[in-house]
């Protein structure tokens, strides 16, 4: 009944292959829908937004002096993600990680990839996040980065693409779970009949991971004291780095707890000062320490960094990854997985132009209204400019500070993004869509199956950040194959 | 086999069992804001009810009604800086929702939900979901909307004294029996120790209408209001099934053991949750905190409640707030505090360090 009405439109739609056809894996989701009346799905809706504002699944506004607390919008029709795709999807991301990896030892090693002229050296050397400070440090394991949130989109023909990759301090994993859990208490019977992967697996990955990665000296039967470190509780993070410490059992610490002697560092506790062996932290490398990098930092712990290079405790993710989530390295990405892994991207980029290479350079200025245009180092989705709706000012704003600084400036023509029914208050209509899966590098590479599906609320937008009026859906994959 | 490697994978995820400092003082200071909540809860609910006995009345005894009230809690001056005239309508609103207020309830529960907040990685999830609860509740509401609705303030104040017993009795089937569960406790009785003392010593403050009035109605109706303040009027009942004696009140708030909001029953429990927290065997007193500890519970084992009178009741009570609040401090400072980071001191030292490496 819901969906009766419903427009596809000119967009890849993620439920529906023609008006009124679901996709076979939708089949199930489709027909759960047309059997309830609007109000009842109103019902539902409002149920589990009153569940998100008691449990506290929310963020502050402080814009407003009133410190008030909103949850993040969520749209209860889940997306479906057949397990074909998600075969693709996964294979992708590890290929994608592993290649990363490898291209981060190589230039904070030998840099043959740069002797080479695969990638041009000067993009790595003046890419805001190379740390020369960590030429030839050894991380354990040789591994950089442990928690990975890659962005996924589709385009018109329904191709998932990377669009980014985040591997600093991802965030929204916890939301993937929260919104997991929300939807098994509005639809429970729709689990057990569709054949939904399980997400919960992701904390126990998660510390797996972190224990994985302590410092040499452990055994592998040892137990390494695990912390997770936040920037405090008024971080608009803090209810996820809560959510996840207490997911995995291990303390959440603020700087303040923690103190570095000897070159080891100790949290605070009643009983005295004990040691930290690994520390996941969701603060940045610039306000990890001020004794090394950013000094007005009151967010990090003075000798971490020291404390770090003496091998005696282990950081996830490593200090330095940043060089290659930038959007400049993006760019070169199917070359580094081409020349590490000698194979073919299985998960391809989205057409990319680069201010610093001249012809794509005049390309990009001659077309500035037709194409997005994206600062090498912002997340988040500021320092953008979606040339297609943008002010006159704003386009020549851009101009200007691309011609001041090409380096730190990517084009790319604009993709369509998939829609997906959703819920506007009173009827069903397409909204754009990305999604963001969360890979762990431990042991061996994991891909929770699922992920977080990012919604742009606004009609015709393409901007999917909760920081910009997104919403989220819950992701299934399913588990078997779904015949025609 | 399959038994042994589960045992394996436990071993594996089982990480040493601290508690930061500062997660212990925040379960500590959630606790005793709710107590402190709950409390003042009760002291509003009782003497607005208490008012209604008294039919009209004037302006000026409102204000000896309720000025003493506001001295116990040590805000009567912001409160003269903020209103006129001491009459219910203003006290209950400036005790209950101002903000400005820091003891008023509404900066009790969002102070406990604020300290939750920042341990709510520890505490479990229902327990958090009440304090928020109570928070969303309280925030919900305001002085007008309270007054005017059909069961007034009771009910308003009723709903915050269930939201505590709910976060407490949650607490008890929710939150394991470690050293977390030991800060709370420890917080929730300190609170409540000091406000029996502070709620006996109203009386002391209240002035009757007239000196022949000793012994008579009014008198037996406040006497009463105190024990209604602690919870205490049934449990008084069943134990002395007798008249509302000012003696007698005194001797079952401060001295009867089985009565969980008396004075000696808190002492009590204060003494047994700092032996766990240090870690020393029952009988021994081996730091400070457990000494002083342990004085007081002698001298409260020890005093008849007529001794007290001789003594004073008001100096009695003083003497016990005082070495109560001191080591409420000695604990604080010894388990909970660390001075906070100097930064720039810190900073430089390790790049001194450093340079002396290179």
């Amino acid at each position: 009944m819901l969906l009766n009405n419903y427009q596809t439109e000119d967009f890849y739609d993620e439920m529906f292959e023609a008006p009124g056809v679901p996709r076979p894996h939708y089949a199930g989701v489709a027909q759960a829908l047309g059997d309830i009346s609007s109000e009842d799905f109103v019902n539902k809706q409002t149920a589990v937004e009153a569940a998100f504002m008691r449990s506290g699944v929310t963020f502050t506004v402080y814009s407003d002096n009133q410190g008030t607390e909103r949850i993040f919008p969520f749209d209860c029709v889940p997306r479906v993600i057949s397990a074909e795709e998600w075969d693709v999807i996964e294979r992708g991301l590890i290929q994608r990680i592993e290649a990363l990896n490898l291209f981060l030892h190589d230039i904070y090693h030998e840099q043959k990839i740069l002797k080479d002229k695969v990638v041009p050296a000067a993009v790595v050397m003046s890419a805001k996040h190379f740390r020369r400070e960590f030429m030839n440090f050894e991380v354990p394991k040789d591994i950089y980065v442990h928690i990975c949130g890659s962005d996924l989109i589709r385009d018109r023909d329904g191709n998932y693409l990377v669009l980014e990759d985040n591997l600093r301090c991802p965030s929204g994993a916890s939301y993937m779970l929260e919104n997991r859990a929300a939807l098994k208490r509005v639809f429970p019977q729709l689990f057990s009949s569709i054949g939904v992967s399980p997400v919960s697996t992701y904390s126990t990955a998660l510390l797996d991971s972190l224990q994985y990665c302590a410092p040499p000296k452990f055994a592998s039967d040892d137990h390494p004291n695990v912390v997770l470190l936040t920037p405090g509780v008024y971080n608009s993070a803090y209810f996820e780095h809560a959510f996840l410490a207490r997911q995995m059992g291990v303390p959440i610490v603020e700087g303040r707890d923690l103190v570095v002697r000897d070159y080891k560092v100790y949290m605070r506790t009643t009983a005295g000062l004990v040691r930290v062996d690994v520390i996941y932290r969701r603060i940045d490398d610039d306000f990890i320490d001020p004794s090394v990098f950013r000094a007005d930092s009151l967010l990090g712990v003075p000798g971490l960094v020291n404390a770090y290079r003496a091998g005696n405790v282990s950081l996830a993710n490593s200090i330095g990854t940043g060089v290659a989530d930038d959007k400049v390295i993006y760019y070169y990405v199917p070359k580094i997985i081409k020349y590490y892994l000698d194979q073919d991207p299985i998960l391809p980029n989205v057409d990319t132009f680069m201010a610093g290479v001249p012809e794509d350079r005049s390309y990009i200025l001659e077309n500035l209204d037709k194409l997005v245009v994206k600062s090498a180092n912002e997340a988040g989705g500021y320092g953008m400019l979606m040339g297609p709706w943008a002010s006159k000012a704003d386009i020549e704003m851009f101009r200007k500070n691309i011609e001041a600084d090409p380096r730190n400036f990517i084009a790319q023509k604009p993709v369509s993004l998939s829609r997906h029914p959703t819920w506007t208050g009173d009827a069903f209509e397409g909204r754009h869509v990305d999604l963001r899966p969360y890979i762990l590098y431990g042991k061996k590479v994991t891909v929770t199956p699922g992920g977080l599906t990012r919604v742009a609320l606004t009609k015709g937008s393409l901007v999917v950040n909760s920081s910009q009026g997104g919403g989220s859906k819950d992701t299934w994959v399913l588990r078997q194959p779904v015949s025609r | 086999m399959s038994t042994t490697l589960q045992q394996d994978e436990v071993a594996k995820h089982k990480q040493e069992n601290v508690m930061l400092s500062r997660v212990a003082g925040s379960l500590y200071w959630m606790s005793r804001y709710l107590e402190r909540a709950e409390n003042m809860a009760r002291l509003l609910d009782v003497n607005l009810q208490l008012l209604l006995d008294f039919g009209q009345v004037a302006d000026e005894d409102m204000k000896e009604h309720w000025v003493p009230i506001l001295k116990s809690a040590g805000d009567d001056e912001q409160f003269f800086e903020l209103y006129d005239t001491a009459n219910s309508a203003n006290v209950t609103e400036f005790m209950t929702f101002r903000s400005e207020n820091t003891s008023s309830i509404f900066s009790c529960v969002a102070n406990a939900r604020e300290n939750a907040r920042q341990v709510r990685d520890q505490i479990s999830s229902e327990m958090w979901e009440v304090l928020n609860e109570a928070y969303l509740f309280i925030k919900g509401s305001d002085a007008q909307k309270v007054w005017a609705s059909g069961n007034g303030a009771s009910e308003f104040y009723d709903q915050i004294k269930r939201y505590s017993h709910l976060f407490q009795g949650i607490t008890v089937s929710t939150f394991s029996r470690a050293e977390g569960f030991e800060f709370l406790q420890f917080g929730k009785y300190l609170e409540r120790v000091d406000k029996t003392t502070r709620l006996l010593d109203i009386k002391y403050h209240l002035l009757l209408p007239k000196v022949t009035d000793v012994g008579g109605a009014v008198d037996t109706a406040q006497w009463q209001a105190v024990l209604k303040s602690t919870s205490a009027m049934e449990a008084y009942r069943r134990f002395y099934v007798a008249d509302i004696l000012p003696w007698k009140v005194a001797e079952f708030l401060i001295f009867e053991d089985s009565f969980p909001r008396s004075i000696i029953f808190g002492v009590q429990q204060l003494d047994e949750f700092l032996h766990l927290i240090g870690e020393s065997p029952k009988g021994e007193y081996r730091t400070v905190g457990e000494r002083r500890l342990g004085k007081l519970l002698n001298r409260l084992s020890f005093t008849t409640v007529d001794e007290v009178f001789q003594q004073g009741l008001h100096q009695f009570l003083k003497e016990c707030q005082e070495e109560i609040s001191a080591i409420g401090e000695w604990v604080y400072e010894t388990y909970m505090y660390y001075a906070p980071v100097d930064m720039e001191a810190e900073i430089r030292f390790h790049q001194q360090q450093e340079q002396q490496q290179q």
